[in-house]
């Protein structure tokens, strides 16, 4: 009988966090210069593919605990109809204020249900999430206090207080998301290797043994719904800043199906490879209307399936192989 | 390998692949050839509003450029083209929401650099991108959305609307009734659910205030967009029994009413009255009851005026898609006849070079034309909104040419029941019409 | 009196045509364990394929008995054609994935689906009013019902009961509940599950499509048919319980009679009141009405 050599992780701290903190500024810098090069409409999409990045994000939080929300337009709508209003009705016009207020308003709204929710798994789960999507959805289109169904528009953002100049909202606004983006997936990062991180992956693969050995499985659940609120607020709050308009769709259950497909296209192991997925997404979005304005709905169905079929742990597979994966 | 070089390889990826899709993404745009005016031309291909609106819409203006691209159309469209320039139109399906649509418009600006887009049925896709387009200061053509907020609630330089807008559809509508002497002590509703059902019903009960101040509201039936089964609803509205019944359904849900209700008597106990029906006649055909009153959202359709360049673009879209033009293509056709002249009119001020945005809106502003629906002015919101006649009329089945008739077409002119520019369309109705000119 | 009379037989008819529609995807979730957002794209295939196949009875003149015949055979052609399609040929290769992953994978087909029809049919609206005004009307009080929607209602006790039937007195039917119950133990005493779930999804799909076929002569079938009817689906099939005959009787008798309620005497509810039946089903029984046991697995 041959000895079982058993392979353990080359170390057992937590990663160098200095590292992490190096790759995501280089990375932002990064970014930040392209975008300066980019056509407006290309910085526009990476906008949007950053800020609806950030719900994904906090769904694959979630999948790590091995549920998945359908429901997380709910809070994308609670962040961005927050910011919208903020800027309405009571003026506040600062883009990080906006944004940390969405992010505050979103875990507002799900902090009540996080206790619930944590008692369900699987396609429950995932259909109470819908069903309260669907009912803010239907609250957003019959409040006319709220716009209605056709929704409102939102000016523009400043900046601590300094215009943003003609020629370069676009830019800006380009740098604000990715910049939040990347502090957000730093934060994750840092979470996801943390103990409570770790206890999700372990919730994952076995509740009863990780109740056995003393962790409370329900609270870890409920802080990540309320994690995932966070981050879906600051991406709708973004969002709306960037679009300039927010309309009660955004809690639709197409939407959150959306930001559902960018997890798994995303795999649950990599931060980074959600914003990968979230701009492959939007990406094929866009050139499926481009080039196939009649049948974009069968491009964009055909890609899905391809994904889902050929790339089963997503795009973080690509470049994670961790041990035991 | 250790986990930091793990992390170094993730981030580093996924920074070069975002850069370097970028790149690949920013080279695709093509370059653009000089002589063409480029068009962005974006309504639903697909989902609900696609057979009613959109499709036909966008088979008119295939018909049409290619017809302008023959210099084919009468006087004064007549030259080639835009002034000379073939126009290179580039179709967008409107399905999908408004977030996609703005980042449609931002890629037909950016990316397919089109000259200008004409578009927008919906009218949450027409809030959301007015104001994109105003501020990249590129023109933009709204030929079919209905709410009336676009030019009531903002100033726009770069954004008109070459159509009237919903509110005159429901005012005809109660002024039709009044000229005829229809006797009506209370009225029922049904409408969709969403901002252009609550909006048109909130126009017609407004106007019913004013000219039958004795007719009671009864039964308000709000279903769901795309419900599709009426059954409660229509014995909800039989069972409190009304003289007349409003209604702003369109589409496949209007077919569906209309098929659910008709064998069942409704349309025998009530005079319907229907906004914007007419583009289910040809397809309804004799399922269609007899004697309901509808408009067209203009003198559309059947109840287009008669004229030579009516007769021309009957003809035009009817051989190329074997039914007659309803509401849509005519919406369409209205727009681009207003964009031709602008350009045309704008060429010969620069010296005939391609027109800016900005001249391209001075030229549309406060402008006028003929088109296959009457004549258009850009009267209202600073020049910027059209106001055009419109008209009503009662269906009939004419069993000899096999298709639905309208008769007793009466048309109202378009002051009668479009708002003067200084007022706001509630609250001109509320007013009781002030300086309305011309009615029947 | 009168009213309450209509309240009842317009929840009887709404919801006789909720369980029609909904009863495949219940049984699909049962046995497969897929929660088919392309349910409504089957439920357009089949209101398609009735009118074709009615236009062409029509056109050969056959008496108009026949249309209804010509629609159950659409209804058979489309889960003929689609099943073995879409089951062999697609979502055998994800079978034992997440669920959550089956759903987004229904979500692609129906994607797909609504441009395959749209390139087969065209956008135009086709029209099948032959069965419509086949069954008389009936005149209640100040109120007319057509024949048709009581029909309907006939259909749907006739579907409930060979469904259950099927289920539970043929032996075809027991494998397919052992399956349901565990297809791991089933399949170590020699049942063919692959069979079984061909056979499930068929059923479903069929289903479906005779929901849709039965509903053509009350609507104008064109693009977007499919997305009215998958979110009321869901409702229903929820509320009952995923995988419950009978819960799917009952959560269609429940909304079809809310929405009655709603829709006579409070019409500005109607809009989200069935999500919030939904969501409060979920809340204090998530198994639905119906609750089978489930033994927990460690």
């Amino acid at each position: 009988m041959a000895a079982v050599v058993v392979e353990s992780p080359k170390h057992a701290a937590a990663p160098s966090r200095a590292g992490v903190f190096a790759l995501a500024f280089a990375a932002f810098v990064a970014l930040a210069a392209a975008g300066w090069l980019f056509p407006r409409w290309l910085t526009f999409l990476l906008t949007l593919a950053a800020g609806n990045g950030l719900v994904s994000l906090g769904i694959v939080g979630l999948m790590r605990g091995g549920v998945v929300p359908f429901g997380q337009g709910m809070v994308f709508a609670a962040g961005g109809y927050t910011a919208a209003l903020l800027y309405n009705k009571l003026g506040i016009t600062d883009a990080l204020g906006l944004a940390l207020a969405g992010g505050i308003a979103a875990v507002v709204v799900a902090a009540p249900f996080a206790p619930l929710l944590s008692r369900y798994r699987g396609i429950f789960f995932a259909m109470l999430t819908l069903a309260l999507s669907m009912v803010t959805y239907g609250l957003l289109m019959k409040l006319d206090a709220l716009g209605g169904s056709d929704g409102f528009n939102v000016g523009r953002p400043t900046l601590f207080g300094m215009k943003l100049p003609d020629a370069h909202v676009g830019y800006v606004l380009y740098v604000i998301t990715v910049a939040v983006a990347t502090l957000a997936a730093v934060a994750m990062r840092v979470v996801f290797s943390s103990t409570r991180g770790l206890l999700t992956l372990a919730i994952r693969d076995n509740e009863l043994r990780v109740e056995y050995l003393g962790g409370s499985v329900r609270r870890a659940m409920a802080v990540n719904f309320v994690v995932a609120a966070f981050c879906a607020g600051l991406g709708g709050a973004l969002v709306v800043l960037s679009l300039g308009h927010i309309e009660p769709n955004f809690s639709f259950w197409t939407t959150s199906g959306e930001f559902v497909f960018v997890a798994i296209l995303a795999g649950w192991q990599s931060v980074a490879a959600v914003f990968v997925a979230s701009t492959v997404l939007e990406v094929v979005r866009s050139f499926s209307s481009a080039y196939f304005p009649n049948t974009w709905q069968l491009a964009l169905g055909l890609f899905l399936l391809f994904v889902i079929r050929f790339l089963p742990r997503g795009i973080g597979s690509l470049w994670s192989r961790r041990a035991g994966s | 390998m250790t986990t930091e070089n793990l992390r170094f390889r993730s981030w580093a990826s996924a920074t070069a692949l975002v850069v370097t899709t970028g790149a690949a993404l920013a080279l695709s745009g093509h370059a653009q050839a000089q002589e063409t005016f480029k068009i962005g031309i974006v309504s639903f291909l697909s989902g609900q509003a696609a057979e009613s609106f959109g499709i036909p819409a966008v088979n008119g203006a295939k018909v049409l450029v290619e017809a302008f691209n023959k210099g084919a159309a009468p006087a004064p469209y007549n030259k080639v083209g835009f002034g000379g320039m073939k126009i290179e139109p580039v179709y967008v399906d409107e399905n999908g929401g408004a977030t996609k649509q703005v980042q449609e418009l931002r890629n037909l600006y950016d990316r397919e650099k089109v000259d200008a887009v004409v578009g927008y049925v919906g009218s949450g896709d027409c809030l959301a991108v007015a104001p994109v387009a105003e501020e990249m200061k590129r023109f933009l053509i709204l030929y079919d959305c209905g709410t009336p907020r676009i030019f009531e609630d903002n100033k726009l330089q770069y954004v008109f609307r070459t159509a009237s807008h919903a509110a005159m559809d429901n005012v005809a509508l109660a002024r039709y009734l009044k000229a005829r002497n229809v006797k009506i002590e209370s009225f029922n509703m049904i409408n969709q659910d969403y901002a252009w059902g609550q909006d048109s019903k909130k126009d017609f009960t407004l106007s019913m205030e004013k000219l039958y101040p004795a007719a009671k509201p009864g039964e308000d039936q709000l279903p769901k967009f795309g419900a599709g089964q009426y059954g409660t609803e229509i014995s909800a509205l039989m069972a409190k029994p009304a003289d007349v019944t409003h209604s702003s359904l369109w589409g496949g849900d209007l077919q569906a009413f209309i098929l659910q209700a008709g064998p069942r008597g409704l349309f025998k106990r009530t005079q319907v009255v229907l906004s914007a029906a007419d583009h289910v006649l040809p397809g309804l055909g004799d399922k269609m009851p007899d004697g309901t009153i509808l408009g067209a959202r203009g003198a559309y359709g059947l109840m287009s005026p008669k004229s030579a360049l009516n007769d021309w673009w009957w003809d035009l879209y009817s051989k190329a898609y074997n039914v007659y033009p309803v509401q849509a293509p005519y919406r369409m056709v209205q727009s681009l006849l207003g964009l031709k002249l602008a350009v045309e009119k704008a060429m010969a001020a620069n010296g005939g070079k391609k027109p800016t945005g900005e001249q391209l809106a001075a030229a549309l502003a406060n402008s006028e034309w003929d088109s296959p629906a009457g004549r258009i002015r850009m009267a209202l919101g600073d020049g910027h909104q059209a106001i055009q006649d419109t008209a009503i009329g009662k269906t009939r089945y004419d069993a000899a040419k096999k298709m639905v008739v309208l008769d007793d077409i009466q048309r109202f002119p378009a002051d009668c029941v479009n708002p003067p520019p200084n007022m706001k369309s509630e609250e001109w109705i509320k007013a009781g019409f002030p300086g309305a000119k011309g009615c029947p | 009196m009168n009213a309450v009379v209509t309240i009842l037989i317009d929840g009887l008819t709404y919801a006789s045509w909720l369980f029609i529609v909904a009863v495949g995807l219940t049984l699909v979730f049962g046995v497969l364990k897929i929660l088919n957002i392309a349910h409504g794209s089957f439920y357009a295939l089949g209101a398609y394929a009735a009118a074709s196949f009615v236009g062409w009875t029509a056109a050969l003149k056959w008496a108009p008995g026949f249309s209804i015949v010509a629609m159950l055979f659409a209804a058979v052609a489309v889960a003929a054609i689609m099943a073995p399609l879409t089951e062999r040929g697609l979502l055998r290769f994800f079978y034992g994935r997440d669920e959550v992953l089956l759903v987004l994978v229904t979500y692609a087909m129906f994607l797909i689906l609504e441009d395959v029809t749209k390139l087969v049919w065209g956008a135009n609206p086709y029209y099948v009013s032959e069965p419509y005004s086949l069954f008389g009307n009936l005149h209640l009080g100040v109120q007319t019902w057509v024949g048709y929607d009581f029909v309907l209602v006939g259909l749907a006790v006739v579907v409930g009961l060979a469904v259950w039937w099927g289920l539970n007195r043929t032996r075809q039917g027991k494998i397919t509940l052992a399956v349901i119950h565990s297809a791991e133990v089933a399949s170590s005493m020699g049942v063919n599950v692959s069979r079984v779930y061909m056979l499930a999804f068929s059923v479903g799909i069929f289903l479906a499509a005779l929901g849709g076929a039965f509903t053509a002569p009350m609507i104008s079938v064109q693009p977007g048919v499919s997305v009215g009817v998958i979110v009321v689906s869901f409702a229903v099939v929820i509320i009952g319980g995923l995988g419950s005959i009978e819960g799917a009787a009952i959560g269609a008798l429940i909304v079809g009679l809310a929405r009655s309620l709603a829709v006579h005497v409070a019409p500005v509810s109607e809009l989200f009141s069935i999500y919030i039946v939904m969501a409060v089903v979920l809340m204090f029984r998530p198994e639905g009405l119906f609750q089978r046991t489930q033994a927990r697995k460690i």
